[in-house]
């Protein structure tokens, strides 16, 4: 597959020329306080070929793109663009070398018309310095048309639906005459149909001779647009090159990388009394129609794709949104919550995805953070007694095993697995009787990884109902005794824990069945 | 059809509609104030709200605040009246342009705090307030400079009429006419847009988010330096304490427009519409008979009900995920 | 607190955490769930409170207060005098009664530019009150109810109609200003009832004005319901992650309405006490308080971002800048250099650590 000879600098090769290697990525590594986000990873995009980059969440592929955009700066390896090394130190940069990203979200600029998002940063100017109207028009246009786009380059982006968006966000690409085009995770909003046609277009970038990265879940999509795959794990590179030699089986195998069972200890637990019970808890634009029971003890797996309604759901559990429809009785008996206030006095709390914004409070030391959900118990007519206050922390971080220098220090400057442990602590103070616990190992490292998932486990044992939202397979089928699957804010399947497989689940995530079993209880 | 939705849904035009119907209120009470020369002398009473707003505008944008103009505009004012009256052979003009160039150079400092420093705004801009007009009264002593010490070329040049306008009220026009051109059509202008709408993608755009909210600074200050001379000028003296204050009513001016404090959204026609709301009030009030006193409160009810219209019609609807709703609401939508 | 014993990391922490689960024992000894790591005793905190106390910014506003204590002492021999200092405070204990409302508003994220505005209605209302023959305690009820019914249109815009505070509070300041100019015009109140004076003028023992004593009591009121209670840790959450703060349980519009409310009436104090102080009423009464006011909050450190601050620095903050105003006034030194001094007091201290931080970092990157 070698090809020593350097390739010319030319533009657009030709699609035939498949070992034209366009961006190589050597032994990237990339340090953040605490985390080791990638170490030694490898990549190689080709002309005119799809790269699919297949990982759990966590494993990496962010921190790649950002490397590859200039975002951040590699602490370790090097970039090569046709074969000459290359340094980036700002997205600018980046983007004149001809690499452009399509973000999950789709970041672009809301209030300024579908030209000027595609033209941002870099429009076609005057002599005298202005922003050449008329050209920078009739360049989006045509770029539009050659994505057959049902919207003219006047049209404000506020008013476009999200695949649109995608289809702005590509021709933006275009216009910087990108060679490699990240699209990362680009049809998770998108209804089949918007998929298809973004397909389309993906067929005809490559047949133009750029290079694609494409970072999807979805099993279905990857084999049928990608032509090579690259596996990251834990921020490794586990596994790389054609589809067309392996198979799904083979690649899930590099994903999850390790037997199942061993690494997530679920304890075995015989369910007790009936805690919580959800009867078609509906809203009118995020979920629709859940209904399950959870009993004292009980782990339930929440598994969907990145917006499948999961979290939405559980936030209006706990009160955070209100639901249009559907009862909630705990311990049997019939609640309304109508805050988070209410939810915590009902036993149940929700230890939210993002750290950063919902879960802690980054600037306050970790004391302050641990006793936020329960001032009144360590305080006495509005008086806060520090030395209840540190009793209370001390005796979670030793739990927990936390690991920081002082209880006084912000929550900020520590590890994500240590500020997990934090979140948790806060909720646990609560002495709840339910606990939802939303993607728990998200951006934690392999050590706090266990501590929590065995933690989780002991929790389950001491009679705690435990709801746990995650994207990521083998924590799912390892710590869940059933499993609710959710695709599009609608619950697909309940299983049990026997003989579930990592297969069963993806595809009931994906929608790609051919039958929809009812939903039991 | 979309291009009336657009304009139905258009805070210029919205505005618009308003300020005509308040024209029509007061003609109801006072014909003589609809009458064109009337309105034109109110143009020109607003004129110095209006360039001071558009300053502030560009700074609003990019979701900072400058609270540092009206005493930028004090601060360059007097210097230019004491340079004027110390050395009336200095050419007008060329005072003219330097009190622009001194306006810009103290919103310099400010962007400078701002972009390199990373202070936040408000703090900065209230810090340099102070400054700004205490320099003031270091510069002058506290003395005022008169109307007999300053030249007489200096202080007409706002007043000669050109097209039955005074130089003021053109030199409103002509700022206006630049603004719209710049904010519209210049690559700085449209990174103001970019960096207030959404800063992290303004990044990945390979825009230099500091440096745009710096030069917005030094518009700002540049408009105030201007406003300096004009102030001066117009009301022929020269102060520590002129235009105490003003710098809420620009703000206000803005806010009325339609420009949001949490930056992105806004535009030229949308400040001018908000001062010359502002100005008509102000000056009907006596024509109707209703003391100026109360213009004040009248002035504040009117930005409250403007931030609620402008922040009800920001708010985002949740993200829409259900499928059979998103596709239908985008069918009702096309 | 009980000591843990090292080999059952989990038992005695669930045992109290959840004794009111009974009968939800382990299930048994011989079950470890993960190895149990080495026990770490982690400890309250690293720096002894003295040390913190000397790296933080109240001990630099202490330090400055103290250099313009000297300096003026130095510079004028009038300045040691007791009464003289007792007259130094009135120039500040109106604004810094308001300024220690406003602290809790700025560290809860938002701002309140109205109190000025809220200081004119409030003085006017109680104007016209007097005017119409009311005696004292009903002319000063009006003036409280006043600041704080301001306050609260304050506190139901921002929580209830969503409003950002800095727009809305530009509103309400010229809202309530405006109506104090409508309701008074050019005119003046210059009649208030007997005793009233007393407020602004009086004292309560030899040199210790009325003020003063106000003043003091509700700084240590403030200080205690912003570092020892949980509201006042609730206001920090507030501020420095309002989203994490709601997720907690956090009442945080409910808190912040309040906040806004109290501070309206910290303003209708201020205007008991000016009013009081100048006998008489006009609707400029307190012009361009509200910046001065910021600015005490935030030279106090504040931080106009919300969840940083204490009530020591603000009152440190009102200090430094009553202390530079009087020993400037002693030497006839208008009070607008005064004004000077502070704006690029506000602006370096603030500025200095993140040109120190810069600074160093840089000199770390190059000495590798």
């Amino acid at each position: 597959m070698t090809t020593p000879t350097p390739v010319p600098p030319a533009r657009a090769q030709h699609a035939s020329a498949q070992d034209t290697r366009l961006l190589e990525m050597r032994g990237i590594t990339k340090l953040f306080p605490g985390v080791r986000a990638l170490s030694d990873v490898n990549l190689t995009l080709r002309a005119g070929r799809v790269t699919a980059l297949i990982g759990e969440n966590g494993a990496g592929k962010s921190t790649l793109v950002k490397t590859m955009t200039g975002i951040y700066r590699p602490d370790g390896g090097d970039i090569r663009i046709d074969g000459a090394p290359v340094v980036f130190t700002a997205p600018a940069m980046a983007e004149s070398a001809g690499i452009t990203a399509i973000h999950q979200e789709t970041v672009l600029f809301d209030e300024l018309s579908v030209a000027e998002n595609i033209f941002a940063g870099h429009a076609p100017t005057t002599r005298f310095g202005l922003i050449d109207r008329k050209a920078m028009l009739a360049r989006a246009g045509a770029l539009l048309r050659t994505l057959d786009a049902p919207f003219g380059p006047h049209t404000r982006l506020k008013d476009l639906s999200i695949g649109q968006r995608h289809l702005v966000a590509v021709a933006r690409a275009l216009s910087v005459e990108a060679r490699v085009i990240i699209m990362d995770e680009p049809t998770a909003a998108l209804s089949q149909k918007e998929a298809d046609e973004l397909f389309a277009i993906v067929e005809r970038l490559k047949a133009q001779g750029r290079a694609i990265l494409f970072i999807s879940h979805k099993f279905e999509e990857v084999f049928r647009i990608a032509d090579d795959y690259a596996v990251f794990r834990d921020g490794r590179s586990v596994g790389a090159g054609a589809l067309a030699d392996t198979d799904q089986a083979e690649i899930v195998r590099l994903m999850v990388g390790r037997p199942v069972e061993q690494t997530f200890p679920k304890l075995a637990v015989t369910p007790g009394e009936l805690v919580l019970e959800v009867e078609d808890y509906a809203h009118p634009t995020e979920f629709d129609g859940v209904s399950f029971q959870l009993r004292r003890g009980e782990i339930l797996g929440l598994y969907g794709l990145v917006g499948a309604g999961r979290s939405e759901f559980c936030q209006s559990l706990f009160g955070i949104t209100r639901p249009s429809r559907g009862r909630l009785r705990i311990k049997g008996r019939d609640t309304v919550i109508r805050s988070p206030g209410d939810a915590i006095r009902a036993g149940l709390v929700y230890v939210p995805e993002e750290r950063g914004r919902h879960g802690a409070v980054l600037a306050m030391p970790i004391v302050d953070n641990m006793t936020l959900a329960t001032l009144p118990e360590v305080s006495r007519y509005g008086v806060i007694s520090r030395a209840r206050e540190f009793a209370l922390a001390r005796r979670y971080a030793e739990r927990l095993d936390l690991r920081a220098a002082s209880l006084s220090q912000p929550v900020g400057t520590l590890s994500g697995g240590n500020q997990q442990k934090i979140v948790i602590s806060k909720w646990l103070a609560t002495q709840p009787d339910i606990i939802i616990l939303d993607e728990p190992s998200k951006g934690i490292d392999i050590g706090s990884k266990a501590a929590v998932h065995g933690f989780i486990s002991e929790l389950a044992a001491q009679g705690l109902a435990v709801i746990m939202i995650s994207s990521e397979l083998p924590e799912i089928l390892g710590m869940s005794d059933r499993v609710l699957v959710m695709r599009e804010g609608r619950p697909i399947h309940l299983y049990d824990r026997a003989g579930l497989t990592a297969e069963t689940l993806v595809r009931a995530a994906t929608g790609n069945t051919d039958s929809h079993p009812e939903l039991a209880a | 059809m979309t291009l009336l939705n657009r304009l139905l849904k258009s805070r210029e035009a919205l505005l618009s509609v308003a300020g005509t119907a308040l024209l029509g209120l007061i003609a109801l009470r006072a014909p003589g104030f609809v009458a064109p020369g009337n309105l034109a002398s109110v143009f020109t009473d607003t004129a110095i709200l209006i360039i001071l707003a558009i300053g502030q505008t560009a700074v609003i944008l990019t979701r900072s605040i400058d609270l540092s103009v009206a005493a930028n505009l004090a601060l360059t004012g007097m210097a230019g009246a004491m340079l004027n009256a110390a050395h009336p052979e200095i050419p007008v003009p060329l005072l003219v342009l330097a009190s622009a160039a001194m306006g810009m150079a103290l919103g310099a400092v400010n962007g400078l705090l701002v972009w390199k420093v990373g202070l936040p705004s408000i703090v900065v801009t209230l810090g340099t307030l102070t400054i700004f007009r205490g320099s003031a009264f270091v510069l002058s002593g506290g003395e005022w400079v008169n109307t007999f010490q300053m030249s007489p070329a200096y202080l007409a040049l706002p007043r000669e009429t050109l097209l039955g306008l005074p130089m003021l009220a053109w030199l409103a026009v002509a700022v206006i006419g630049l603004a719209a051109l710049g904010f519209a059509r210049s690559p700085v202008g449209r990174a103001l847009y970019a960096v207030g709408g959404n800063p992290v993608a303004a990044v990945y755009a390979g825009i230099d988010a500091g440096r745009t909210v710096f030069r917005a600074f030094c518009v700002s200050g540049l408009l105030a330096g201007l406003c300096g001379y004009l102030w001066v000028s117009r009301f022929a003296v020269a102060y520590v304490d002129i235009a105490a204050g003003f710098e809420l009513d620009v703000i206000a001016a803005c806010v009325i427009g339609g420009v949001s404090i949490s930056g992105g959204v806004g535009s030229v026609a949308g400040a001018v519409l908000g001062a010359l709301f502002l100005g008509v009030i102000k000056n009907a009030l006596p024509v109707v008979g209703v003391s100026p006193f109360w213009q004040m409160s009248i002035s504040g009810a009117i930005i409250i009900a403007a931030v609620l219209l402008n922040t009800r019609a920001e708010r985002r609807k949740g993200r829409i995920i259900l499928r059979h709703r998103a596709t239908t609401g985008q069918e009702a939508g096309a | 607190m009980t000591m843990l014993t090292p080999n059952a990391p989990f038992s005695t922490g669930q045992n109290r955490a959840g004794q009111d689960r009974a009968g939800q024992n382990r299930s048994g000894p011989d079950r470890a769930p993960s190895p149990t790591p080495p026990m770490r005793r982690i400890p309250d905190r690293t720096d002894a409170p003295l040390t913190a106390l000397l790296k933080s910014w109240e001990a630099l506003l202490l330090l400055l207060a103290a250099a313009i204590f000297t300096a003026n002492s130095f510079a004028s021999p009038y300045f040691l005098d007791v009464w003289n200092l007792s007259d130094a405070t009135f120039n500040f204990t109106e604004k810094a009664i308001v300024a220690l409302a406003l602290a809790f508003v700025i560290l809860a994220g938002e701002i309140d530019i109205s109190v000025a505005g809220i200081i004119a209605l409030s003085s006017t209302l109680m104007g016209a009150t007097a005017a119409a023959g009311q005696p004292m305690p009903v002319v000063v009820g009006v003036g409280l109810l006043t600041g704080l019914a301001c306050g609260a249109v304050n506190g139901l815009l921002v929580t209830g109609l969503e409003l950002p505070s800095i727009v809305a509070t530009i509103g309400t300041m010229s809202l309530f200003r405006g109506l104090a100019y409508g309701i008074l015009g050019d005119g003046a109140y210059t009649r208030y009832p007997e005793g009233f004076a007393y407020f602004g003028q009086g004292y309560v023992w030899e040199w210790l004005s009325f003020e003063v004593t106000v003043f003091l009591g509700l700084a240590l009121l403030a200080g205690f319901l912003l570092h020892r209670t949980s509201l006042g840790r609730a206001v920090r959450a507030i501020g420095h992650n309002p989203t994490a703060a709601a997720f907690s349980g956090l009442k945080v519009r409910r808190i912040k309405f309040w906040l806004f409310a109290a501070t309206g009436l910290a303003a209708g104090v201020a205007s008991v006490m000016l009013t009081s102080r100048l006998g008489s009423t006009r609707p400029s009464i307190a012009t361009g308080w509200e910046l001065e006011i910021v600015t005490m909050v935030v030279l106090g450190g504040v931080a106009i971002t919300g969840g940083v601050g204490t009530i020591p620095g603000v009152v440190l903050a009102a200090l430094v800048m009553g202390l530079l105003t009087f020993g400037l006034g002693l030497l006839n030194v208008s009070g607008i250099i005064m004004s000077i001094v502070v704006g690029v007091m506000l602006i370096a201290v603030i500025a200095l650590p993140v040109l120190a931080r810069k600074l160093s970092n840089r000199m770390r990157r190059t000495t590798p």
